[in-house]
């Protein structure tokens, strides 16, 4: 179990390496009533798009192995590795041929398993599954949406890219409501999922079709986070007392939801290489009963290589 | 009034007139051909108050169209062409783009609606 004094050290660490982006804190203050909950950290990583090939990456193959490299020496830093790996999506970049697909996906699997870590959970994003409906996403990763619980969390991955038209769907949508039945109104959960989960800019395709809905169902819950990729930035927005937290791409940047006519890639600077691009641990300050006005999730984002 | 004042106020009158007509007549039909992974055409002018129809088409795959600021979205299903009414109420550039994820160049795949005050 990692103590609280491996957390800090874990900080200490962080901020020594001068590897510590930004910190974010999220969650809810008022968390009395639910269960205890430990300390412990995850590590997100997203949008790796594998089998990408341009000009915006010109090291489109070797990100990825780096970003690899860069988690698993956050175990040799002393302040122990993630409990966990999650990859939020767009794993693969998308092609037509199907066969191509399943290379990528067989290509990324393997690659994953070079991470030092007790587990990794994969999801799918619309480059992996919208063509296929998740078929062959399915046949290396299995289900595009399932649920687990860790150190007193519930963690919930929803899959809103199979359907190329962008929706959760019915069926998810009931399972989901099934679940949040089954554990505690106060239960701290996280939810996974690869678009947002709101209308962060619908113009360019960043929103879930009935994203409000799944909102809806999350919203009678105090302790929800949700964490997803798809916009290639780390972005921080409130539905409610619902935070949702994007994260950066490992393979290009793109622009600020809006600001400018076309969500264009952001370009390659040679002399910053790997700028805007990067991963980020997650942190979970636990204990019970929680200390009132805390966050319980701190997030803090790192690059791809020390600069 | 002058020969060539005379000749502006007319004109001016007659502009008016068919402006009027146009925007009485039924709506003007706007083909647009949804195809991997462009739409054609991708700048649509239109006048602030003139109806008009969308006729969106996708010849190979099921695509999306969708102009959130001005309240339009469609699928368009592959031989079955979709129609989208609308009559622009002020002036304006307004983004569109595919919302049904299509392939490779779907992140490209968008498009803006020019609505002036004379189309």
């Amino acid at each position: 179990m990692a103590s609280s004094n491996a957390s800090s050290n874990r900080r200490d660490f962080l901020r020594l390496a001068g590897l510590g982006g930004v910190v974010f804190a999220s969650g809810c203050a008022g968390t009395a009533g639910r269960g205890a909950v430990d300390d412990f950290y995850f590590v997100q990583l997203s949008d790796t798009h594998w089998g990408f090939e341009g000009a915006p990456n010109p090291d489109a193959r070797g990100t990825l192995p780096k970003a690899i490299a860069a988690v698993n020496a956050l175990a040799e830093g002393g302040g122990g590795g993630p409990d966990f790996v999650v990859f939020t999506g767009d794993l693969t970049h998308t092609t037509d041929d199907p066969a191509e697909r399943r290379r990528r996906l067989r290509e990324f699997r393997e690659l994953a398993t070079m991470l030092k870590v007790p587990t990794v959970h994969f999801m799918p994003g619309e480059h992996d599954a919208a063509l296929d409906r998740g078929e062959a996403y399915r046949e290396f990763f299995g289900p595009t949406s399932y649920a687990f619980d860790h150190r007193g969390v519930h963690f919930i991955v929803l899959d809103n890219v199979s359907d190329p038209g962008a929706s959760v769907g019915d069926a998810q949508r009931a399972w989901l409501a099934d679940d949040l039945k089954r554990r505690p109104v106060d239960a701290p959960i996280v939810v996974f999922t690869h678009r947002p989960l709101f209308d962060l800019a619908p113009a360019w395709d960043w929103a879930t079709r009935d994203g409000a809905q799944v909102v809806d169902l999350l919203m009678p819950h105090p302790n929800v986070t949700v964490f997803y990729g798809h916009i290639h930035q780390a972005h921080h927005a409130m539905t409610g007392h619902i935070a949702h937290h994007s994260a950066k791409s490992l393979i290009f940047p793109l622009p600020a939801p809006g600001s400018q006519p076309r969500r264009t890639p952001l370009a390659w600077d040679p002399a910053l290489p790997y700028r805007g691009l990067g991963f980020r641990q997650v942190e979970r300050e636990g204990g019970s009963p929680p200390v009132p006005g805390r966050e319980p999730w701190q997030v803090t984002e790192l690059p791809v290589v020390k600069a | 009034m002058t020969a060539v004042r005379r000749r502006q106020v007319l004109a001016l009158a007659a502009s008016l007139a068919l402006a009027a007509t146009v925007r009485g007549a039924a709506p003007r039909v706007i083909p647009v051909v949804a195809k991997k992974f462009v739409f054609v055409p991708d700048e649509i002018r239109v006048a602030v108050g003139e109806a008009v129809v969308l006729e969106l088409s996708a010849p190979e795959v099921l695509m999306g169209f969708s102009a959130p600021e001005l309240g339009l979205r469609a699928d368009i299903v592959p031989g079955q062409p979709t129609r989208l009414p609308f009559t622009p109420r002020q002036a304006g550039q307004f983004a569109f783009s595919c919302d049904v994820f299509c392939g490779s160049g779907h992140e490209a795949m968008d498009g803006v609606i020019v609505v002036g005050a004379d189309g």
